[in-house]
């Protein structure tokens, strides 16, 4: 008997407009995690359908636990709509496990089935239990629940449920400018607005030499890991050696992170409006160092009127640190290399920096014309999942 | 010359020592750098590492690199005690085994452990019963070769791993050294599993040891993170490399290399099984790779050094255990002493060509003629 995996959408069928647009962005992101596997997908606007050969199932479960958009999953028995068929294949598969309550779900959308939802429950319920012994229904809390979807042409038997990624696909909301440290909240902030939907770019600050390629690095490994979730991300890399050198001579040192943070925004959001991201993304959890107190923050933002999306915003940092690893980013993240917010740390940095103060310390160096000279120079890699292998003649 | 030794080493295959002096001039770098150089050695020993966890169906971190199966079965079998002091202290091994575990065993006795042999059945297969028996007691650990090294007696894993899933306090240890490229292994079920590359056309000096997530070792080598925790020392990313090629290269024709060395096997058990001086020692349900025979009226050592003048090439027992005289794996057996202090063992790969089968066969029958007459002289 085939089986196939069954699809339900979850909070995409909220959005009743879009509906065909979400469904369509979902069922390509499916297909493009599924790429290397024969398999085919059909889908209407409730569920979508996936055959697969048998021996890749679980490598194929472990794909669609990379999609957004999927609130439940299951690996369904499909066979033709047809009584003696699914009698069948429902004590069949009763028979494969081990329980002693249960209860049988029928679902009918074949409304030419002469048996109404309720009628087919009670008869499979009947079903099983004349012809297993020792077992009970339990309509409340079975042990195991047998769903039965009876569509028109064929029907879908599962006793499994699994839990997919929830929210929205990707691409289904415009793009954001993810502002990418190394460390370990901004690759968890990417992860949760792709959740939402969010196609992202990145952007990466580095001052060579004081930092190093080997930060770069590790960079482009945590957009590859965050890669998985989507097809490709386009990472700009900001040589941002001279603004900082500028602000570390023109700067009053307690005032240093603050004014390097406004540059870093003013930065982002022109590469933002290059690239069409509509907003930007950052890992700045509220309190967590100086520059991420309210106040800072406000200062901060002000520079730019685009909505900046702080995902990890409210969360402590081990629940930061629960996600990283979850999306397996964390081991990357705690590497020990210099990136552009750990060096020229000042001994005190103000933590209520006051904005008057920001624009008079701004006008100590021509800061717009550093700013225009590093965006000339901003460079793209284009980071997609696949590591290619340079070493695989010598493995 | 005619190798017939396999199961003590393996010639190393060209594509593989290629790696080895490729990545010993290319790679420079120690993994542990912080630099280009060193990231570059890391990054190729992580892929090199990836490799053989996807290769053995295990986590990347689960895959620790040792110099030796020997130093990998010490790692698990002293690791494992020093790490579990609150565990029974006893340990089940059976009669069988290389001397690293059985040494390693002794060492710990010496700490104070308890050792106890697991009974075996006729054709030295692990008797499922007294391990049964014995794992109600809860020992720390029971530790065997997969496939045995002397005789080639195979044990039956997959009843082992089921039995001790329920003895949730008991770690399994498998020595897959002579299993590893040769016979289907799943790991799945085993907590720690040792391997060596020489044995599958590799380089001596680099081996693993296979320790599942969940469980905890202490490390024989102290001196902080190198490639694991569990093994310090600056890693040689080129011997790493070449593990992973010889591995990746001996599994892609397991299968294949298996029935042809079934084949050689059938041809040495139809020409010896009448032969009135010699004795087949292995069972019919051993491992093909390996034949373990006596000759009861001639002493092993003069058997050997007599092929040797024919550049043929055998081991009596096991080449680690030639300072003893009688085989202990026959005498677990329950072979008289005739038989297990005469034994000679003939190893078989691939690379051994039928043709030199049947001139080893002639060889064998000459030197046991001539010897056996001059014997009678005496």
């Amino acid at each position: 008997m085939e089986r196939v995996i069954l699809i339900k959408y979850g909070e995409l069928t909220t959005k009743k407009g879009n509906r065909n647009f979400f469904v369509k962005t979902l069922s390509e992101n499916v297909a493009h995690q599924l790429r290397t596997y024969p398999v085919t997908i059909t889908k209407d606007l409730s569920r979508m359908y996936i055959t697969f050969q048998e021996e890749h199932l679980d490598a194929i479960l472990e794909a669609i636990n990379r999609v957004f958009g999927i609130h439940m999953y299951h690996v369904a028995y499909k066979m033709k709509t047809d009584m003696k068929m699914i009698e069948e294949t429902i004590l069949q598969l009763a028979k494969e496990q081990k329980f002693s309550t249960f209860k049988v779900e029928v679902k009918r959308s074949d409304k030419s089935f002469p048996l109404s939802s309720l009628e087919f429950s009670a008869h499979l319920g009947g079903h099983l239990l004349k012809n297993i012994p020792q077992i009970k229904v339990d309509v409340h809390r079975p042990e195991v629940l047998f769903q039965v979807e009876v569509r028109e042409g064929y029907s879908y038997l599962y006793s499994n449920a699994y839990e997919g990624l929830g929210g929205y696909p990707v691409g289904t909301q415009p793009k954001g400018m993810l502002m990418l440290s190394g460390g370990i909240d901004s690759p968890v902030s990417g992860y949760l607005a792709m959740k939402r939907g969010i196609k992202l770019e990145a952007v990466y600050f580095e001052a060579l030499p004081h930092t190093s390629l080997e930060a770069r690095e590790k960079v482009i490994t945590l957009t590859r890991k965050l890669s998985k979730y989507t097809k490709q991300i386009n990472l700009h890399i900001v040589p941002f050696t001279k603004l900082q050198e500028a602000i570390y001579q023109n700067i009053p040192s307690e005032y240093n992170i603050t004014i390097m943070r406004r540059m870093m925004y003013r930065i982002t959001e022109q590469l933002a409006k290059r690239y069409k991201a509509l907003a930007i993304i950052n890992g700045e959890s509220i309190g967590q160092v100086a520059s991420q107190t309210l106040h800072s923050m406000s200062v901060i933002n002000s520079v730019t009127s685009m909505p900046v999306i702080r995902p990890v915003a409210c969360l402590d940092k081990l629940e930061i640190i629960d996600l990283a690893k979850k999306i397996d980013t964390y081991e990357t993240s705690i590497l020990p290399f210099e990136d552009c917010c750990t060096i020229f740390v000042p001994k005190h940095p103000v933590i209520n920096p006051n904005l008057e103060d920001c624009f008079k310390f701004e006008k100590n160096f021509d800061y717009e014309t550093l700013i225009k000279e590093t965006l000339a120079q901003v460079f793209t890699i284009k980071v997609v999942e696949e590591e290619q292998s340079t070493y695989q003649d010598l493995l | 010359m005619i190798y017939l030794d396999y199961s003590a080493t393996t010639p190393v295959r060209e594509e593989v020592l290629e790696s080895f002096i490729r990545v010993s001039k290319e790679f420079l770098g120690n993994p542990n750098s912080l630099h280009r150089l060193g990231v570059e050695s890391r990054n190729l020993m992580e892929q090199a590492t990836k490799q053989v966890a996807d290769l053995l169906n295990v986590k990347a971190n689960e895959v620790i690199f040792t110099s030796s199966a020997s130093e990998s079965n010490n790692l698990a079998l002293v690791g494992l005690a020093e790490a579990y002091p609150k565990r029974n202290h006893l340990i089940v091994t059976t009669e069988l085994e290389h001397s690293s575990t059985l040494e390693a065993i002794s060492y710990l006795e010496r700490k104070g452990y308890q050792v106890e042999y697991l009974a075996l059945r006729e054709d030295g297969t692990i008797d499922l019963v007294d391990l049964e028996e014995k794992l109600k007691k809860n020992p720390l650990l029971v530790s065997f070769s997969e496939v045995n090294s002397e005789v080639g007696i195979v044990q039956p894993i997959k009843e082992i791993v089921a039995l001790m899933k329920h003895y949730p306090l008991t770690f399994l240890h498998v020595d897959g050294t002579q299993a590893i490229g040769k016979i289907e292994t799943d790991l799945s079920g085993m907590d720690l599993y040792t391997f060596s590359a020489h044995k599958i056309y590799g380089l001596k000096g680099i081996a693993c040891l296979i320790k599942k997530e969940k469980v905890e070792l202490e490390p024989l080598i102290h001196g902080g993170k190198s490639q694991t925790i569990y093994r310090s020392g600056t890693p040689s990313v080129a011997l790493i490399v070449s593990l992973a090629k010889a591995l990746r290269l001996i599994l892609a024709e397991e299968k294949k290399h298996y029935e042809y060395v079934k084949e050689l096997n059938e041809i040495l058990r139809d020409h010896l099984k009448n032969h009135p001086y010699v004795m087949i020692n292995s069972p019919k349900n051993a491992s093909p790779y390996i034949l373990n025979i006596s000759i009861p009226k001639i002493k092993p050592e003069t058997m050997i050094h007599a092929l040797e003048e024919d550049e043929i090439y055998l081991s009596t027992k096991t080449a680690c255990a030639k300072h003893t005289d009688v085989s202990l794996a026959l005498k677990a057996m329950g072979k008289d002493q005739n038989i297990a202090s005469s034994s000679l063992r003939i190893s078989l790969s691939h690379l051994t060509k039928k043709e030199d089968m049947e001139l080893f066969l002639k060889k064998l029958n000459d030197h046991i003629d001539a010897l056996i007459f001059e014997r009678r002289e005496d």
